[in-house]
Order: C-alpha cells, then structure tokens, then sequence
C-alpha cells in the first residue's frame, strides 16, 4: 500500500535517502523498509529494483545455507588502465561501497533443500562488469558443479565486460563457455537468471546459455547498447527492444518470472533438472570426465 | 570465385584508392597514442586484404558453402573448404566489403546471427571429417541492429566461442584486421592464435570506450592506447601467440606478399597442431582459455557478504516487530538507478 504524498512537499530534504527511494518508473516515493519487505520490487508499479548480491543470495537460498568460496579473489590491473580514473582506484572504491572484493559472489547452497553452485552478480560493482575475477569464478563455480554433480545456477545483472581489462576481459567468455561446455556435456542441469540489466560479454556467454533461461520482468537484456544500434544502424527500434519480453517473444527466454515467484520457480526446476539422489549415487564419476 | 576475385581486383579496387585518404605512416618513434591510431587505421584500410583475396593467394582448391539452414546466408562471413599448403581445412572468416555496393552485401563485415550459425555448421561439420579449422578475423563487430538482437545475436556468439572451445579438431586463427569484441571471438577461439602486425585486437571498439569513459568518442586514439589494442600488445598479454610482419607499407600495399607470409605460418602451425593427440588437444585448449585473465588471490577472506534471511512468514512478522531496531541496509542499489547503465556497446 503506497504512501502518497502531495507534490508541493517533495522538497529535496522532505524525503532523505536514507529512508527513502523514488521508483524510478511510477515516481513514487517509496519507503524504504517497506520496499525491502517487497523484495525490492515497487508495489504500486511492479519496477524491480536492481538487488545486491547479498540481498539476491538472501531472497533465493534456504537461510542460512550459503558458504561462500573464493572470496578473495581481487581484481589486478594487467594493462595500467587509466581513463579518468586509474582502474585500482574504480576498483576500490566499488569494494568500499558494496564490501564486495569483485562484482560477483559465488559459492554452494540450498534452493528449498537441493544443494546447488550458484554465482550471482551485483550490478553496484562497477556495474557488474565482467573482468578476470568474475570470469574465474563462475568457471569455478561451473567446475565445482562438474565435480559434485549440483545444479549451477547464474543470477546475471551486468553491463558487459569490463573495459579496463581489455582483450582479457574478452576472454572470459571463452573461459566461461569452456567450463559450460564441460558442464553440458557431463549432463549437469544449468539455469541462467537475468536480471536487470544483463548485456554485453555477459548475455553473449554464459547468461544466454542455460538448459533453461529465466528473466525478471522489463529487465534490460541485450548484446549492443542501444545507442549503438540506433546510432550505426539508423533504424527505429522496435517498442519494448531489448527487454525480457522481447526476448520472451523471440525464443531466448523460457519463462520471465516476477521476483516474488523466483524462489519458488527455480526449486520446482531443479526439481525435474536435478537427478534423484540414488540416480547421482548410483552414477559413476568416470562418466563426468572427457 | 577466383575469377570474381580478379575482377574486383581491377575496377573496385582503383575506385577503393582514389576515395581513399592517405595512409598514415608510423613512425615508431612518436607520440605512442599517433602510432597506435595509425595501426587502428591500418586495420581498417579498406585496401586491407580480407580472407577471400588472402585465400585467392594461399590456397588451391577453395569452394565457398552458404547458409545456416536455419534462416539464411550472411554474406559477412565466409565459410567453405580449401587446400592451404597440402592440408584439407576448413575455413571461416569475415568479409568486409571494397566498395559501398560490396559492403551493403556483406553488411560492412558486421555479421548477424546467421553468419556464427553459419560458421558453427562448417566448424562442426570439419569436427565429423577431421578437418582443421582455419579461421581469418576481421570485424569491426557483430552486428548491432533490432533485426540481429531478434535473431539472438548473442546466443549465436556464445554457442560459437562454447563449440570452438570444445571442437575435436585443430584450429588457427588468424587475426587480419579488426578484431572487434565479442563478434570476433566467436570465430578467434584457437588452439594458437595469430595475428598481423597492424591487426587489433579490443573488447570494445575504441570510439565505444571514449564515449563510454571519457564522454566523448574524441578520445579513441587515448582509449585504444589504454586498452593496448595492437597486435604486439596482445602477443604480451597472452592473447595473440605469434604476430606475423606485414609487408614495409602494409598488407594493403602487398597482399599477395602478406598472404605468403601468412600461409607459411599456418602450415607451419597445422603441421604442428596434426601431430597432437585430439584429447591432448582439446584439453591443451581449454587449458589456454581456462588460464587468460589476471587476479590476486588474497589470503585475508573478503568481508563475507551477510545473507539477510528469506522472509518468510516467520521472518516477516519478525521484521515487523523489529523494523525499528533493524538497520537499514545503506547501499541499495537504488541511489545508482539515475545513471545510465554501464553498457557495452560492441
């Protein structure tokens, strides 16, 4: 139930930021506790607010169940990349401001009891660009899927590859599809989630390609930005160009889930995707390999 | 095709010239930033040669296939047999066009969906009839239009760099040109990795990280210079495995001359890439990508990100109880949602 206020009092001190968040869809001017409470989605409008990756964590996985891996891996600087600002110091501003070393998490936990790998971007990293750090551990986390035979799960909210890293950053899709790959043929189930936005390196590798692709509602997901393609190209795009439902109607995505019904969809999936426990016991090791 | 190719040679190619500004040379020892521009203009001479006049020159026997039999035939990547030195490979590569008629055909080498589909089905195709995979790179990048993103532009791009990645076949790439982003690495997943010595190679096109980072794509030559785009550059960071000398004046200048030095190269690597086991291979490659990227691992454990509990009904009556006492957590992302988003345009 949405608070409306007259517009005369929207002052700029009458709504401080640290209790309140204006949609930036419906304009409303929402309270801050009370958006929490629903998961970060607008209740007057249904805007789904971007999540960090621990609230993401939070809302997906049984509490408590998550153990997180590999938390220490921290960005380098391979090409002393300086634009207006030199890359170490983007990089550690965003570890100030999110307490996150890269902008993806990763680790094992539990999706209403089945055990599952899970990687989840954070969008507030730097726009969760693509670098070495977040390409390792998602063909790590992919890796130890392999292994342990769990489902791999990838919530996606990024910008692409990161810049700073150059052709290394671009390389990451190749390390990620080469552990995806991996996990294919094994016959280990993945599920690819995006959020807002996933474009870029990112769509174009591992975001694109699960067994079973889910988006959030209106969330942007595209390869080109948008500029580019209206700029180069000089075409009018299409209403709604570039969102999960315009990747819905055009066969990318199996189903676009509201965040409330997240939790739920995902645990039914892995329900048919996940190999009955006797069946993962009963299948040998030897077969994963190769 | 080889009469085609002649044909081309003659009339586009003198009317290619005349429109052309003059080529800058590089002069080793200037301003960094004037001599990677140069490169970058290199790379994109129209005069360059691109992989049907390169094979017209190195190999015998070529015939071009077509289509992805799923929606049609992109003519900005060309894909078929051909004969390099006495080994049967496959070749894929893209095809920028010489004059404005040529490149609306091939849309200014930027390849749609249908083309990396295209490519997929000859690769896969070389992978069932033990035949190598050559591919020649050469893109300004993947085509950035409604009708592609419809298509699935980077669904085609990430089943492309996944099949190379695990293709049960050798492979050389060879970078020619631009290698422009994601729209080159779908064909440019090797088991060793060429490139020409004015070639470039870049995760954004460096008009696409100014505007991005600098506000204005005036500053391309600054940016291509901070991402060390050139073929040299890559060869240090690992990317590129060998960089091959163009002729004095550059591969336009003397195609006939680059293509020899080329194909030297890839039957040099061929011979090589055949005397390894598939599974030592295949292995060895996902060995390469697996290793590419730099990062620290710290030894003091990253501030564990705190997994606020799942509110459930349990949880939400708790939270009403305690909404009081319970911090806010201060970075919601929120406050960030008036910027633009950070993208990628490639």
């Amino acid at each position: 139930m949405p608070v409306k206020f007259p517009q005369f009092r929207s002052r700029r001190d009458a709504f401080p930021e640290s209790l309140w968040t204006r949609c930036p869809s419906c304009e409303e001017q929402l309270f801050n506790k009370q958006l929490e409470k629903a998961m970060n989605v607008c209740p007057s409008c249904g805007h789904h607010f971007r999540l960090s990756a621990p609230l993401r964590l939070g809302q997906l996985l049984d509490e408590g169940s998550f153990e997180e891996h590999d938390s220490g891996l921290v960005s380098v600087d391979p090409l002393g990349f300086v634009d207006q600002k030199a890359y170490p110091d983007r990089v550690a501003a965003a570890q100030l401001a999110t307490g996150l070393n890269d902008a993806a998490v990763w680790g094992l936990g539990r999706v209403d009891a089945t055990r599952i790998a899970i990687v989840v971007m954070d969008f507030g990293f730097m726009g969760g660009s693509m670098g070495a750090v977040v390409g390792e551990k998602v063909a790590r986390a992919a890796e130890a899927a392999l292994a342990e035979r769990l489902p791999l799960v990838v919530v996606s909210a990024s910008g692409g590859a990161r810049m700073q890293e150059g052709t290394l950053a671009l390389m990451q899709l190749a390390k990620t599809m080469a552990a995806l790959e991996r996990l294919r043929d094994a016959g280990v189930p993945f599920v690819s989630v995006m959020s807002d936005p996933t474009t870029g390196g990112v769509f174009a590798s591992y975001a694109a390609m699960g067994d079973v692709n889910l988006a959030e509602p209106n969330a942007l997901i595209g390869f080109a930005g948008a500029r580019v393609g209206a700029g180069t190209i000089g075409q009018e795009l299409p209403p709604g160009f570039q969102r999960s439902e315009f990747l819905y109607s055009h066969g990318f995505v199996d189903r676009v889930v509201a965040r409330a019904d997240l939790r739920r969809e995902l645990s039914l999936l892995l329900r048919y995707l996940v190999p009955r426990p006797l069946d993962a016991l009963a299948r040998p090791l030897e077969a994963s390999v190769g | 095709m080889v009469d085609r190719l002649l044909r081309r040679g003659d009339g586009a190619r003198a009317e290619a010239a005349e429109a052309e500004p003059v080529v800058p040379a590089i002069n080793p020892d200037g301003d960094p930033k004037d001599v990677m521009w140069a490169r970058v203009q290199l790379a994109r001479n129209l005069r360059r040669p691109r992989t049907l006049e390169l094979l017209s020159v190195m190999a015998d026997d070529v015939i071009e296939l077509h289509g992805d039999r799923l929606f049609g035939d992109d003519e900005a990547i060309v894909a078929g047999f051909a004969t390099i030195g006495g080994h049967r490979v496959a070749v894929v590569g893209q095809q920028k066009g010489q004059d404005t008629e040529e490149n609306v055909r091939r849309s200014f080498g930027m390849p749609h969906p249908e083309g990396y589909r295209k490519a997929m089905r000859i690769m896969e195709l070389a992978e069932r009839c033990g035949l190598p995979v050559v591919t020649f790179v050469d893109v300004p990048g993947a085509h950035p239009g409604p009708e592609s993103e419809e298509r699935g532009i980077a669904e085609a791009i990430a089943r492309s760099v996944g099949l190379m990645t695990r293709l049960r076949t050798p492979i050389v790439t060879v970078i020619t040109g631009e290698g422009g982003s994601g729209g080159a690495l779908a064909i440019a997943v090797g088991d060793v990795v060429l490139a020409l010595e004015n070639a470039v190679y870049s995760v954004i096109s460096p008009e696409g990280c100014a505007s991005i980072l600098w506000r204005t794509s005036d500053e391309a030559p600054t940016a291509a210079l901070a991402m060390r785009m050139s073929a040299q550059d890559q060869q240090a960071l690992g990317v590129v495995d060998e960089v091959i000398p163009e002729p004095p004046q550059g591969a336009h200048a003397d195609p006939e001359e680059t293509a020899q030095r080329l194909k030297t190269a890839i039957v040099r690597e061929l011979d090589r890439l055949s005397g390894i086991p598939l599974d030592a291979l295949v292995e060895q490659r996902y060995r390469r990508y697996r290793s590419l990227g730099a990062f620290e691992e710290i030894a003091a454990p990253a501030p564990t990100p705190t997994v606020p509990p799942r509110p459930g009904l349990a949880e939400r009556l708790r939270g009403l109880i305690e909404a009081g006492q319970r911090a806010i957590p201060a970075p919601l992302p929120v406050g960030r949602r008036q910027e633009p988003p950070a993208r990628e345009d490639v």
